[in-house]
């Protein structure tokens, strides 16, 4: 099982630690719940240093991504950050990721933890051209999330963070750290994502939960990172998506340019797309109390017509919530349909989202 | 160290029974609430339903987790805490108290000697909880 430069940190913290992904992580300090409301109302910070990091060089590193992501990486500023996908020839999704522009000819590209091995095969046996680096065993990540994450980031950083726009980032120093201070998240909230060298995220870490306290910081753990996620629909690798998927199924259409050319899956999903997709993922709220989870069958008058993906209390909404794959007959909000729960089927109907207003910083 | 009140008996499974006058009052333990978590939903029998001992009678569910609920003693369900369904976090802020679950009439008062001791259960939990 691996560690992230900050186990001790939790171990001291009195974290639950549970796998994940292969990683030994925290999955919640005082209770998920309370750290999940600590998030929405102040602020809290996530080790996610577990997540990996590529960086790749050189005049073939444009049209190296143009080809493996679905997203139009030449439309990407300096400075600017970007949601996309790898996908497999055959339209099923490698992995969700973030595509940083450094600089003219480098970029970075942040995958999930679980799929750093895989993610790695898929970018160096599909390009080739452009020199590759991972840099994940080297970085350290901490998410600083909710209202009060760009006065705690402000504090500590060198620079005027301020000035950040969503989906942006830039070189600085917090905490005497050198960090590449993005403003991303996972969490629906305004913040922050600060990138550091593995041997500095300690010091960051106890930086930030010091110059909190007057705004109320905790350490989230992944429990409500899930909770926080799901309220947003923000979809999570390996349940709502993984390499069955396709994107348009998955409702990432909004990231697919097939105008950019060529890219690693397009036909298959341009094919989806002509077509329209047979399944498509939504949101659902249980209508009569219980809990839907992974794994779940939704039903439609008896017969099965979907499987949920995700699902919880959600405790911003104060409901039951899931994400769903159900026949696209039966996707438009307000569809009646039911969770098989023990045996038991379960009224549910599908609402729009997210189920939680986002506030993360537009324009 | 998770508080057992030395007064009730308890299953293997972390529920607690408390005779009162000829019933027993059902709920989890300290322990296994901590050990679950933020709980958000209870699923109880109806009163009337029969349970028995061993015998699973309902799930909690915090955020992460199902876990079954087993009856500490056979007999039939006088009451339910109605109160669950809308505050089951009420199972982690008092679970010897208003976090009860069920109110049992007992079919066999010979099943009450079989349950753990106070001393018994502190022992199992001492020991990892299993």
């Amino acid at each position: 099982m691996k560690r992230t430069p900050l186990f001790s940190a939790h171990v001291r913290a009195g974290a639950r630690m549970v796998p994940f992904g292969g990683w030994e992580m925290p999955v919640q300090y005082r209770g998920i719940v309370e750290e999940h409301r600590t998030v929405r109302a102040a602020v809290g910070c996530f080790d996610v240093s577990h997540m990996g990091e590529f960086e790749v060089e050189g005049p073939a590193a444009l049209p190296e991504l143009q080809r493996l992501t679905t997203n139009d990486v030449a439309a990407l500023e300096i400075g600017q950050v970007q949601y996309s996908l790898l996908c497999h020839p055959q339209g099923g999704i490698v992995d969700d990721l973030t595509v940083y522009r450094l600089a003219a000819d480098r970029f970075m590209v942040t995958v999930n933890a679980g799929n750093i091995d895989k993610d790695w095969t898929h970018v160096t046996s599909h390009g080739g051209a452009a020199r590759w680096r991972n840099a994940s065993g080297t970085t350290g990540l901490v998410a600083v999330q909710g209202p009060r994450a760009e006065a705690l980031v402000g504090r500590l950083a060198d620079a005027d963070v301020t000035r950040i726009g969503y989906y942006r980032f830039m070189q600085g120093k917090v905490a005497g750290v050198r960090t590449l201070i993005s403003r991303t998240g996972y969490t629906g909230e305004d913040g922050f994502e600060l990138y550091v060298d593995a041997g500095d995220a300690e010091r960051l870490w106890t930086a930030l939960l010091e110059a909190g306290r007057g705004d109320g910081v905790a350490p989230i753990g992944l429990g409500a990172r899930d909770t926080l996620r799901l309220e947003m629909r923000y979809a999570l690798y390996g349940n709502d998506i993984d390499d069955t998927t396709n994107p348009l199924e998955a409702g990432l259409g909004w990231i697919v340019k097939p105008a950019k050319g060529e890219f690693l899956g397009r036909q298959a999903i341009e094919q989806v797309r002509a077509t329209g997709p047979a399944r498509k993922l939504v949101g659902l709220e249980m209508t009569e109390r219980s809990v839907p989870r992974h794994g779940y069958p939704v039903v439609k008058d008896g017969t099965t017509t979907g499987i949920v993906t995700s699902g919880s209390y959600g405790p911003s909404v104060d409901r039951y919530i899931a994400l769903a794959y159900v026949g696209s007959a039966h996707a438009a909000v307000g569809a009646e349909l039911g969770v098989e729960i023990r045996g038991q089927v379960k009224a549910a109907r599908v609402v729009k989202t997210p189920f939680h207003p986002s506030r993360v910083k537009k324009g | 160290m998770a508080n057992v009140p030395p007064d009730l008996k308890y299953t293997r499974e972390h529920e607690w029974a408390k005779r009162e006058g000829g019933r027993v009052r059902v709920g989890i333990t300290a322990f296994a609430q901590e050990q679950l978590g933020d709980v958000v939903f209870v699923e109880l029998p109806k009163v009337g339903t029969r349970v028995r001992a061993s015998q699973t009678f309902g799930v909690v569910e915090s955020v992460k987790a199902v876990s079954d609920l087993f009856a500490p003693v056979s007999g039939e369900v006088v009451e339910v805490n109605a109160n669950l369904t809308q505050k089951p976090e009420t199972v982690n802020q008092d679970p010897y108290g208003d976090g009860w679950m069920l109110l049992v009439q007992p079919a066999d008062a010979g099943e009450w000697d079989q349950l753990l001791t106070a001393a018994q259960y502190e022992q199992l939990i001492a020991e990892g909880g299993h």
